[in-house]
């Protein structure tokens, strides 16, 4: 047990290992270290910016919804009104059309009528000379008859 | 430990005093003259202190220069582990930035430890093979030596000086040496006191680097001669141990307490390791104190 050159070779290994783990060990290491608690922290921020942006988009997305949903029931409610009054413009000109029909055929049913009350006129007038001519059994000049006949025929 | 497998190769007969003897003697170019001989050199320090000092090298700028900043390989996890724990030690005792601290701390946190580990290797194996080589003698835990201890607690104390004078100057350096703890307003009861400052605060001064050395080799001695002292359980009954009753309990022995005492040894390696680290970190931090 004693103090010998191995004391300065120590020292001379020390030293230089001191200097490679400066040189070469510890500046590297430490640098790539704090590269990744760059890279953390900007992941984080992106993360957080990310998480942020969601926020957004989803609040903006839910307002375009609810538009979307508002101008639909707007949209709806128009067409119904709409719809309503198409409904009443042809309930309106339903109304009318037939009242019109009615009218006409009534019209029509007059016009008959009258032209049936005619024709039985007519015939009654003849049925009724044919009878006269059949009582007196001779013959009735419709034609010298005409004007009693046409008497009679209105009296009907 | 396990010294039972090898002694038997030796001579039966070997006595505790020179089995001990034996252990603590290292392998020189010739015997020791005196307490200080520069021309002695212990090669076995020498060698395996160089040799863990290429293990740590090696692994340290290996995986420094083939290091990522993006997913870390588990060696590279492990080394960046101690990176940062003794990056976070010397960022709370030292107050300045210096290139230089955070390495110095690694460095010897690292080369130290190694150094204690070399401890747990089985006491007689790595002497037993150097036998059957014929190398008489060899000590394979390097802070066993007090030139590797103070190998590393003079350099320490160099730079000590050397940032205190950086700091304070020269005579910032002198005066913290002289005008405490006793200091006074008159000039004549101040020019008193230098001298009793000076015998006060020198010894502490130069106690550091004692003290740093001492601490280490004291803890690692010990640990060493355990299990040289573990191993004398079946020194003298080697041959013999296996046919009787005592013998198996004194192998039994040896084997419970050595695996008892490598446990608490290799504690003992690494906490000796972080104490000396820190107290480095510790006295170069005051050194560069400004006051």
């Amino acid at each position: 047990m004693n103090i010998n050159l191995t004391l300065i070779i120590q020292m001379v290994v020390f030293g230089l290992l001191i200097w490679i783990t400066m040189r070469w060990g510890w500046p590297p290491l430490m640098a790539i270290i704090e590269e990744r608690q760059r890279k953390i922290a900007q992941g984080l921020a992106a993360a957080d910016k990310g998480e942020h942006e969601l926020a957004q988009a989803q609040e903006r997305a839910n307002e375009i919804l609810r538009e979307a949903r508002e101008r639909g029931g707007q949209i709806i409610e128009q067409a119904q009104h709409r719809a309503n009054g198409i409904l009443e413009e042809a309930r309106v000109n339903a109304n009318q059309e037939g009242q019109r029909l009615v009218a006409s055929a009534q019209q029509q049913i007059g016009l008959e009528a009258s032209r049936a009350r005619e024709s039985l006129r007519r015939e009654i007038g003849e049925f009724a000379v044919a009878a006269a001519s059949k009582l007196l059994e001779r013959e009735i000049d419709p034609r010298a008859h005409q004007e009693l006949i046409s008497k009679l025929a209105a009296q009907i | 430990m396990f010294s039972f497998m090898f002694v038997s190769e030796g001579t039966p007969a070997e006595s505790p005093g020179v089995y001990i003897t034996h252990h603590i003697t290292f392998l020189t170019n010739h015997a020791p003259r005196g307490i200080v001989d520069f021309s002695l050199l212990n090669f076995d320090t020498v060698i395996f202190s160089i040799l863990l000092a290429v293990v740590f090298g090696g692994f340290f700028v290996g995986v420094a220069r083939r290091a990522t900043s993006g997913v870390p390989g588990k060696l590279q996890c492990f080394i960046e582990m101690i990176v940062e724990f003794v990056d976070a030690q010397v960022k709370d005792a030292f107050a300045g930035a210096s290139p230089l601290i955070a390495p110095l701390a690694i460095t010897i946190l690292c080369w130290v430890f190694l150094f204690n580990l070399m401890d747990i290797i089985p006491i007689d194996l790595l002497p037993s093979a150097a036998q059957s080589v014929g190398l008489g003698h060899l000590r394979i835990v390097p802070s066993t030596d007090l030139n590797v201890v103070f190998g590393l607690s003079l350099p320490v104390f160099f730079l000590i000086i050397f940032y205190n004078i950086k700091m304070k100057g020269l005579g910032g350096f002198i005066g913290s040496l002289t005008l405490h703890p006793f200091s006074s307003r008159n000039w004549v009861v101040q020019a008193l006191f230098v001298p009793i400052n000076f015998v006060m605060e020198l010894p502490s001064f130069l106690a550091r680097p004692v003290s740093l050395a001492l601490r280490l080799y004291g803890n690692m001695y010990a640990g060493e001669m355990v299990f040289a002292l573990l191993a004398l359980l079946t020194l003298s009954s080697a041959s013999t141990a296996l046919m009787s009753a005592t013998g198996w309990l004194r192998i039994l022995g040896q084997v419970g307490l050595g695996l008892a005492w490598t446990f608490f040894d290799i504690f003992v390696a690494a906490l000796q390791a972080f104490i000396f680290m820190m107290l480095t970190i510790v006295y170069l931090s005051q050194a560069s104190e400004h006051h």
